[in-house]
């Protein structure tokens, strides 16, 4: 080949098949968060980020025979195809789980395995929602959620919250709003407990209101309870599903009280909702993983798991007040819920920061966090941060924290500097 | 010398087979802290896979506190080291200088070059220097903007530069932290941006025209342009997501340029690589102005190898397979005394 410029150009697209993705896999793109994210996994930065449960104290040298004597007297079904509804030991084991925040008129028949909370999202969603259709979610939003709702072309409407979870008047005004245009109002998604990432926890007396105001308009609750047994003082609040068996599709999972590595979640719904998310869940993986449902009934089997549920409230507790002397010690300019029980801290920062676009400043200092624009669909977020205080040691979190209080000052002496116009030259 | 024609037939460079390769080993370098790890990640593990798929034994390794132990103890000690990390301590010359101190031979600059390389400023004035055109700029840390008074200084530079303007900074790569400035006022949150990546920024006339890439191999002692690659994007800016998602962006190899065009953009790309110091592999992206001419822009010691990334990506189009390009390019390094470097 030569230079001849009457011979064409061969073109590539850095994807010969853009043009051919369906609608929803358009938002689908790599960015430059996703980039910076590559480098928070390393040992030398302080993750703030990333909800990752702490598994060093579970006890893998017994549970390894556990596991190893459960596989030679039961390795073949372990390793065969099993039920799409899932595995009818695990389903009668989540009962007393679900009981302990007052669930107790469900039965194993109730009940669907799943491959993950996220799992569950998706199946609800894929049998709930046309393109169009509106889905209310509390603003901000857990990301996954807002990434499955997109997916299916979901308008998602915030509905505001305040330190004692979603607001009932709001949340009315707003389904009435979204009526009046004529839209269809498909579910209400709630993450009631320990709210990822706001951290706040709907408060008791609002629970019947939610539930009441959603049954008037017969829109669908979705209940997302990762961390309902996580309260710090070992208070559990009475799920909206154990007020309502017939609005509630309930959804907890394995991931944060056990190990997110199973990709094991649980749901529980009305007849009629149960028996599409069977034959969704079976369209869409055959079946739950017997290994990884038989390893988790294992466990809770042979294992003290409410101990061992008690040791990590204990522990989270410890973090997060870690974080919250750390708050206080080194970002007295930026303000912060304290959550009683979960894995984060929703802080706010000082006005004129852009959380989105200090990051890679943070990277530089080895420190990461999740910018709030994460959890918003309309660009809303950028004045706050997701700190996690699940996964690093107390003495990590407060020097990640004071990492961050260098990396907001800096940002914030660069961002004056630009953005007034009549500041004085620093003198040196 | 140009050898350009040769580099666009592939039967120039003999293909390597698992058959005759050599049983040396090869560690790629890749991951880094850098705001680029994931790309390096990626360039690593493409690079990895194409030279398993030719019979080298190579693994990758992350740039962290283990990989000096493992380059220099003798039971894992490789004959050979491709660094493919972006960003600081990658191409800044840094990790070259520990390749150099423990003796062992690697594909790509020698540290000093890829410092001066990595410094876009510096490599500006060097390219310049040797009779290539670049758009004119200049290079600002932030703490001028603090003793100065960031609106006076911002004012200087629209008056002295004119508009549009381009903001980057001074070395990094993946058009992370990098705007274009049309108006006065985006300047302030272009800097803002840019100084989030590093604290100096290098602030250049935006040149209208086709954005072109050119990559030269060093094989067998013989210089060789790949065909120059144009850029396209819908919207013209050819950002970090339009480089690594799956997207509308399209290269045209050759580039949509006359012969002439063609042949000075190549030739352009060999006197930075020359003028530079560079061995082995680099790639140089240029401006093709409104007049045809070349206005360098930066010269990459590692550029991406990704599977959307340039270099590959003219290759292919040349014609050659990247297990045996990229195989012939280990053999000519292995075929060297590199022991001073």
């Amino acid at each position: 080949m030569t230079d001849d410029p009457n011979i064409a150009s061969k073109i590539i697209t850095n994807d010969p098949w853009f043009g051919s993705y369906a609608q929803r896999a358009e938002t689908m793109r790599a960015s430059e968060i996703r980039a910076l994210f590559a480098v928070a996994n390393r040992p030398e930065v302080v993750s703030l980020a990333g909800g990752m449960p702490y598994l060093g104290r579970m006890p893998f040298d017994q549970l390894s025979e556990e596991i190893g004597r459960m596989l030679r007297d039961q390795g073949e079904k372990a390793w065969q195809y099993g039920s799409a509804q899932g595995d009818p030991h695990l389903r009668e084991d989540v009962l007393p789980i679900m009981a302990m925040e007052g669930i107790t008129n469900a039965q194993p028949d109730d009940v669907v395995i799943v491959n993950g909370s996220q799992s569950g999202l998706d199946l609800i969603t894929r049998i709930m929602c046309n393109p169009g259709d509106v889905v209310l979610a509390e603003a901000p939003n857990y990301v996954g959620a807002l990434g499955v709702f997109q997916s299916f072309q979901v308008d998602v409407v915030n509905v505001p919250m305040d330190a004692d979870g979603l607001v009932p008047e709001l949340l009315e005004e707003t389904i009435k709003a979204q009526l009046a245009e004529g839209k269809h109002i498909k579910m209400l998604y709630t993450v009631p407990n320990f709210h990822n990432p706001a951290g706040v926890t709907m408060s008791r007396e609002r629970r019947p209101k939610v539930l009441e105001i959603a049954k008037k308009y017969h829109i669908l609750i979705l209940e997302d309870n990762p961390y309902g047994l996580l309260g710090f003082d070992g208070q559990t609040y009475p799920a909206l599903r154990s007020m309502d068996s017939e609005n509630v599709v309930y959804l907890s999972s394995f991931s944060k009280i056990i190990a997110p590595g199973m990709r094991v979640a649980w749901m529980v719904a009305p007849p009629g909702i149960r028996q599409k998310l069977v034959l969704a869940n079976e369209s869409s993986i055959l079946c739950p993983s017997n290994m990884s449902q038989m390893t988790i009934t294992c466990y809770l089997d042979n294992f003290d798991w409410k101990a061992q549920i008690s040791d990590y409230r204990n522990m989270y507790r410890e973090r997060r007040d870690a974080m919250d002397g750390a708050l206080r010690e080194y970002l007295p300019s930026c303000s912060w819920n304290k959550p009683e029980g979960g894995f984060y801290i929703w802080l706010r920062i000082p006005d004129g920061l852009d959380a989105k676009a200090m990051l890679p400043r943070a990277i530089t200092a080895k420190v990461a966090y999740v910018s709030g624009t994460a959890f918003y669909n309309d660009g809303n977020g950028k004045d706050h941060m997701r700190l996690s205080f699940c996964y690093p040691t107390p003495e990590r979190i407060v020097e990640g924290v004071r990492r961050l209080a260098g990396v907001i000052d800096r940002e914030l002496e660069t961002i004056n500097l630009f953005n007034d116009a009549d500041a004085e030259p620093t003198s040196l | 010398m140009t050898h350009s024609d040769q580099a666009d037939k592939k039967n120039e460079i003999a293909p390597e087979t698992a058959a005759d390769s050599p049983s040396a080993s090869i560690v790629v370098i890749c991951g880094g802290l850098s705001h680029e790890r994931d790309v390096s990640l990626s360039s690593g593990h493409r690079v990895q896979g194409f030279l398993k798929e030719a019979g080298w034994k190579v693994e990758t390794h992350d740039m962290d506190a283990s990989l000096l132990d493992f380059l220099t103890n003798p039971s894992t000690r490789p004959d050979l080291v491709w660094p493919l990390l972006h960003g600081a301590n990658g191409e800044d010359g840094s990790i070259r200088d520990i390749l150099e101190m423990s003796n062992l031979p690697y594909i790509g600059s020698r540290a000093k070059a890829s410092r001066t390389a990595w410094n876009k400023p510096v490599a500006k004035n060097i390219v310049r220097k040797a009779g290539i055109q670049t758009p004119h700029s200049v290079t600002l840390p932030e703490s001028i903007f603090r003793e100065l008074g960031a609106h006076q200084v911002v004012t200087l530079l629209v008056n002295s530069l004119g508009l549009p303007l381009f903001v980057k900074p001074s070395s990094g790569g993946s058009a992370l932290g990098c705007s274009m400035v049309e108006d006065m006022d985006q300047l302030p949150q272009a800097l803002i941006n840019c100084f989030a990546y590093g604290h100096v920024a290098l602030i250049e006339q935006a040149v209208t025209g086709i954005e072109v890439s050119v990559s030269v191999l060093e094989i067998d002692g013989q210089l060789q342009t790949l065909p120059p690659l144009e850029i396209w994007t819908p919207d013209g800016i050819y950002n970090y997501e339009a480089r690594v998602s799956s997207g509308p962006t399209k290269f045209y190899i050759p580039a949509r340029l006359s012969t002439d065009q063609l042949k000075a953009v190549r030739q352009a790309a060999l006197t930075a690589h020359t003028a530079l110091g560079l061995r082995d592999i680099s790639r140089t992206d240029f401006i093709i102005d409104s007049n045809g001419v070349p206005q360098f822009l930066e010269s990459n010691v590692a550029p991406g190898m990704t599977a959307t990334s340039q270099l590959p990506q003219s290759a292919i189009a040349a014609g050659y397979s990247l297990s045996e390009l990229y195989s012939s390019l280990v053999q000519s390094v292995l075929s060297q005394d590199r022991t001073n470097h």
